[in-house]
C-alpha cells in the first residue's frame, strides 16, 4: 500500500493549488451537509490516505452510469476524483485491454485483499448459466463473484445494479438480477438513479474515503443524506401542486406557466433522490424543471410501475390496460346493476308471497 | 284511553290503533342492542368513509386546474387533501375506540371483529342465510345482531378492509411526514417492505373501491332487510334497539 500516493500529492501533482484544494474540501464537506469543523478532517485526511483502490465492473448496463460520473460538476471532482480513488481496474475508462486489463484486476484483487471497493455498474444475468452477459470471455456474474470475494464493500451504481432497471423489467428474460441478490455477504451501498446524479456518486465516493466508513443508509441501503426526501419534497413547483394548478396536457398554457406535472403522470411523490436539489450537469436543470415529470428512475423497478404519463397506474394483472379506477369502476358496475336485479327479484317474491298468503295472515292476527 | 278498565295500561295506544294493533303491539319485542358508542361509531365513520373516498378519488385524478390566484395564495388541492387527511384521522381513532368497545362494550359489540368459523350452527345459519338472499328459502330467521352473512361482510371489508386502508394510508401519509418523523420511523420497515411506493399508491386506490363496494351493498341489504326481514335494520343503527316483526320462535 505505501506505493501508493495519498490524495493530496495526486492533487498536487495535477497543478491544483492549496488553495484550490481547501476549496474543494469545503465544498465537499458542504456537499455532504457537513459543518466547517469538518473541513480540516476532510483535509487531513486526504492528505494522509492513501487512495483507495477501486474495482469497477460493468455488467448488463448502457454506460449511463459512468457517462454521469465523469460529469461531476465540480472542476476538481471531475478531475481529482478519478485521481483520488486508484481506479485499478475499469474496462471502460482504462487504457489497458484484453489480457492486460484482467491481469490488472487480478493483481489489484491479490494485493488489496480487503481492502479496496468494487464498484459494480450493471447487474448480472442469471439466466442460461449468465451467458447473456460476457466479459473478459467469462459469465459476468462469474466476475462479480469473484471481485466480490476480497472485496471491503460493494457500492451499486444506478438502477440497474440496485434494483435491476430496463433489463430486468416483466418479463426479464435473461434473468437479470440486481447485485445485493447475488451477493449477500458484503456491505452494499446503492446508489439508484438512470444514471445517478454525478455529485451524488462523487459524494458517496468522497465520504466513504474520507471518513473510512459507509455512508448512513436507510433501509433499502441507500445514502440517507441523497435519498432520504422525495422529490416532490424539494420540488420548487410544489405550490402549484398545493394551490391545485396542473399542466393538462403538453405544451398547454398551463405547461409554459411551470405549473405542476401531477396530471401528466410525474412520480415525484414517490421518487426518493436529490434531484431537485442537487439537480444535474452544474446545477442546471433536472427533468421537471425543464418540463417533463419525473420518471421515478430511481426508484424499484420503475419500469413495471405503469406509464410514466400517469398517476393511476395501469394494472396489468387484469390483462387489459385498466387502473386501478377502471376496474373499480367495473366491479362497482356489476355489484350495482347485480343489487337492482336482486332488490327487483326481492319485490316481486315478496308481492308473491304476499298474494298467496294473505287470507292465513289475516287469520293469523284476528 | 277511556277503556282503560277494559284493557291494561301497557296495551293503551293512542290515534287509530285498533283492536288488532293492540294485539300485536303486546306481541312485539325489542332488544337493545347498538349501544350509543357503537352507533355513534357508525354514523361518524360513514361520514368519514364518504369524505375519503370523495377526496381520494380527487387525489388520484385531481379536479381540472383553478386558477383563483398565484400559487401562494390558493390551497385547493392543499385542502383536498387535508379533508383526506382530517377524515382519516378520525376514521382511525373512531376505529381504535370501536376496537376498545369490543373489549368493554355488550355481546354485539364483538361481532364485527371475529367469525366464529369453528361452530357447525354458525355454518348452517350462514348457509341459510345465503339461500335467503338467493331466494332458495322462504323466510329469513330473526338476529338480534348481525345475521351471519352480514358479519362475515363486517369483519371482511370493515376491519380487515379499513385495517388495509389505514396500514397503507398512514405509510403513504409517513411518506409526505418524511424520515425522522416518528411515523416515518414506525411506516419505515413496511415502506422498504414495499419498495416502489407507487405500487402502496394503486393498492389503497383499490382499497378505496373495495370500501365502495361494500357500502352499496351494504346500503342495499341494510334497506331490503328493513322491508323484507322480521326484524328492524336502519332505524336499530339510529336507536339501537332491535325490534321483531313477530315472536315466532324460529
Amino acid at each position: 500500500m505505501d506505493q501508493i500516493e495519498t490524495f493530496y500529492d495526486v492533487m498536487r501533482r495535477q497543478g491544483i493549488t492549496r488553495r484550490s484544494f481547501m476549496k474543494y474540501c469545503s465544498l465537499t464537506a458542504a456537499a455532504l451537509g457537513l459543518g466547517p469543523s469538518f473541513v480540516p478532517k476532510i483535509a487531513h485526511a486526504m492528505e494522509t490516505k492513501p487512495r483507495t483502490p477501486v474495482i469497477w465492473v460493468h455488467g448488463l448496463e448502457c454506460t449511463c452510469c459512468s457517462e454521469s460520473f465523469i460529469r461531476s460538476a465540480h472542476p476538481l471532482a471531475k478531475d481529482v476524483v478519478l485521481s483520488m480513488i486508484s481506479l485499478d481496474y475499469d474496462d471502460t475508462l482504462m487504457a489497458a485491454a484484453g489480457h492486460a486489463a484482467e491481469a490488472a484486476m487480478a493483481d489489484t484483487i491479490e494485493r488489496y485483499k480487503g481492502e479496496y471497493i468494487l464498484a459494480v455498474e450493471g447487474n448480472p444475468p442469471l439466466a442460461e448459466d449468465g451467458m447473456f452477459c460476457i466479459t473478459g470471455g467469462k459469465p459476468f456474474v462469474e466476475k462479480l463473484r469473484y471481485a466480490a470475494k476480497d472485496a471491503k464493500a460493494i457500492i451499486s451504481w444506478g438502477a440497474c445494479a440496485s434494483y435491476g432497471c430496463v433489463q430486468a423489467a416483466k418479463p426479464n428474460p435473461t434473468q437479470a438480477t440486481p447485485v445485493h441478490k447475488v451477493i449477500t455477504d458484503k456491505p452494499i451501498i446503492k446508489v439508484p438513479g438512470c444514471p445517478p446524479i454525478a455529485e451524488v456518486m462523487t459524494g458517496v465516493i468522497t465520504y466513504m474515503l474520507t471518513f473510512d466508513r459507509m455512508p448512513e443508509l436507510d433501509r433499502q441501503g441507500r445514502p440517507k443524506m441523497f435519498y432520504s426526501q422525495r422529490i416532490h419534497d424539494k420540488c420548487y413547483r410544489r405550490p402549484h401542486f398545493d394551490a391545485g394548478q396542473f399542466v393538462e396536457s403538453w405544451d398547454d398554457d398551463n405547461a409554459r406557466k411551470g405549473y405542476c406535472l401531477y396530471k401528466m403522470g410525474c412520480k415525484g411523490p414517490t421518487t426518493y433522490n436529490a434531484c431537485s436539489t442537487v439537480r444535474w450537469n452544474e446545477g442546471v436543470s433536472f427533468p421537471i424543471q425543464s418540463g417533463h415529470g419525473c420518471i421515478g428512475c430511481s426508484e424499484d423497478g420503475f419500469w413495471d410501475h405503469g406509464s410514466f404519463y400517469d398517476r393511476v397506474t395501469d394494472l396489468t394483472q387484469f390483462g387489459v390496460e385498466a387502473n386501478a379506477d377502471k376496474v373499480g369502476f367495473a366491479a362497482a358496475g356489476v355489484v350495482g346493476g347485480g343489487i337492482a336485479l336482486h332488490a327487483a327479484v326481492s319485490a316481486l317474491k315478496s308481492a308473491q308471497v304476499k298474494s298467496q298468503s294473505k287470507p292465513t295472515v289475516q287469520n293469523e292476527e284476528a | 284511553m277511556t277503556r282503560g278498565a277494559t284493557a291494561p295500561p301497557a296495551r293503551a295506544l293512542a290515534g287509530d290503533a285498533t283492536e288488532a294493533d293492540r294485539a300485536t303491539v303486546a306481541r312485539r319485542t325489542s332488544v337493545y342492542v347498538y349501544e350509543v358508542p357503537v352507533r355513534l361509531w357508525h354514523w361518524i365513520n360513514a361520514a368519514a368513509i364518504i369524505v375519503l373516498c370523495v377526496t381520494g378519488y380527487l387525489i388520484g385524478s385531481p379536479p381540472p386546474t383553478m386558477i383563483i390566484a398565484e400559487a401562494t395564495h390558493q390551497f385547493v388541492f392543499g385542502y383536498i387533501r387535508f379533508a383526506h387527511f382530517a377524515a382519516a384521522m378520525i376514521m382511525t381513532v373512531g376505529f381504535f375506540g370501536r376496537i376498545y368497545w369490543a373489549f368493554v362494550g355488550n355481546h354485539h359489540s364483538k361481532q364485527m371483529f371475529m367469525l366464529p368459523v369453528w361452530k357447525r350452527s354458525w355454518w348452517a345459519e350462514v348457509w341459510h342465510e345465503v339461500k335467503w338472499y338467493a331466494f332458495l328459502e322462504r323466510t329469513p330467521k330473526k338476529y338480534v345482531g348481525h345475521n351471519p352473512l352480514a358479519q362475515i361482510a363486517m369483519f371482511f371489508f370493515m376491519t380487515v378492509g379499513m385495517t388495509f386502508m389505514i396500514v397503507t394510508g398512514f405509510a403513504l401519509y409517513a411518506e409526505g411526514a418524511g424520515a425522522g418523523t416518528v411515523l416515518h420511523t414506525i411506516a419505515a420497515p413496511f415502506l422498504a417492505w414495499i419498495g416502489n411506493s407507487q405500487v402502496l399508491h394503486s393498492i389503497h386506490h383499490l382499497g378505496m373501491w373495495f370500501i365502495v363496494i361494500f357500502m352499496m351493498i351494504h346500503i342495499y341489504a341494510a334497506i331490503r332487510e328493513d322491508i323484507m326481514s322480521r326484524q328492524s335494520m336502519v332505524s336499530t343503527m339510529i336507536s339501537g334497539t332491535r325490534t321483531f316483526k313477530d315472536d315466532r320462535p324460529d
